[in-house]
């Protein structure tokens, strides 16, 4: 039940994107076609699980029992930017086409502050190994149905006729506006 | 002071300000401007780290392979952003508490890496010092702003001083979370028609 709990609140309470603001920059940038949305949803689910396993681990194992608890930030980071360039290079030789279509976003996953911002959550909420794992494809998932929902919002907005100043950014944050105003009525659901 | 280097302190203020023109940093921008003090000081936190950074950054170029140049630029921005936490969990423990997980998430902040690798990287360090300087002032500037804003029109009061005086109840919306992506929408806005007026 508890684990439940971790998912609706994290997919839809507390979705990442839209109520906590971490991840915005592919949020934003990715977000053109439904296609590479589902394609960056699906590397930052990956990269985001691993990363908290392995951050979870090193911060149980290595930095409690070494004092070293404020080197926090630093290994964190570390260990997301060598496991993204793993996903990278594993990506390049087995799907050449969504590492096409990912360019430069996937070394951005490193930069992505929704992947760091959930190894940290998940420590600071001193979640055990099994409810960081769930909490960590909770968010990946509510990352996922964000910006696949932004991103088909979107293609459609690409025929409506925009006033010019309002063109680009502009809309799109008026568009991410309203699906968080959406979002906010799951508030109170749960806990 | 020279043309080039009044120019690398002034670009970032307005003509590639990072939040308006280069929409880069977003989740800090969007996430802790609930009220202008949080922008200021999550602004200034950055600002900080930005100046230290791209002023080691600058200085160590040389000696760092190109190969594995960002994962070494990663760790100065990382260590930054450690030793400026701690100075504000000792000495601001308030704006600590309230700008919470966006402190060590500055070391994610698009900005700072942005500039380590276009600017810091082939620049010598004055310059990058000045580069990092204007592009953490425009980046503080838009922060506050958009707190001001939000704080006014969500919780109406000015820098934690509620107003008195006219009969208004405040839209609340403008500091939860909706709030946060329509007023910079409304700033982008008004900029983009600005820009287009030119």
């Amino acid at each position: 039940m508890t684990y439940l709990m971790i998912f609706i609140s994290a997919i839809f309470v507390n979705n990442i994107v839209l109520s906590q603001f971490l991840g915005i920059c592919p949020f934003l940038g990715v977000s053109k076609k439904i296609t590479t949305a589902l394609g960056m949803g699906c590397a930052v689910m990956f990269v985001m699980t691993l990363a908290t396993i392995v951050t979870h681990l090193v911060y149980y194992q290595l930095l409690l029992p070494l004092n070293l608890v404020y080197m926090q930030t630093v290994v964190f980071i570390l260990v997301i930017a060598a496991l993204v360039q793993m996903v990278e290079i594993m990506l390049k030789k087995t799907a050449p086409a969504l590492y096409q279509a990912l360019g430069i976003f996937l070394p951005l996953i490193t930069t992505n502050c929704a992947v760091l911002g959930v190894a940290i959550l998940s420590i600071q909420k001193s979640y055990g190994l099994f409810s960081s794992v769930c909490f960590s494809l909770a968010n990946a998932m509510g990352f996922t149905l964000a910006i696949v929902l932004f991103a088909s919002i979107r293609e459609r907005l690409d025929r409506a006729e925009v006033p010019e100043a309002l063109k680009g950014a502009p809309i799109a944050l008026i568009t991410a506006g309203l699906l968080s105003m959406a979002f906010m009525g799951f508030s109170g659901v749960g806990m | 002071m020279n043309k080039t280097s009044w120019q690398n302190l002034t670009r970032g203020i307005i003509r590639e300000n990072p939040v308006l023109v280069m929409m880069l940093g977003m989740c800090p921008t969007l996430g802790v401007t609930t009220s202008a003090t949080n922008g200021l000081g999550m602004g200034i936190a950055t600002l900080l780290v930005l100046c230290i950074s791209n002023v080691l950054i600058s200085a160590v170029k040389n000696f760092i392979p190109d190969t594995v140049r960002i994962p070494c630029y990663i760790v100065i921005i990382a260590s930054c952003v450690t030793v400026i936490e701690m100075l504000m969990e000792a000495y601001l423990p308030l704006l600590y508490g309230a700008l919470g997980i966006y402190i060590p998430l500055i070391v994610v902040n698009c900005i700072i890496l942005g500039r380590a690798e276009a600017f810091a990287a082939h620049n010598n360090m004055i310059q990058s010092l000045l580069d990092a300087i204007g592009m953490g002032t425009g980046f503080t500037l838009s922060l506050a702003v958009l707190g001001l804003i939000r704080e006014l029109l969500g919780s109406y009061s000015i820098f934690g001083y509620a107003l008195t005086g006219a009969d208004v109840e405040p839209i609340l919306m403008f500091i939860m979370p909706p709030g946060a992506f329509l007023t910079l929408a409304g700033l982008m806005l008004i900029f983009n028609k600005m820009k287009g007026q030119k």
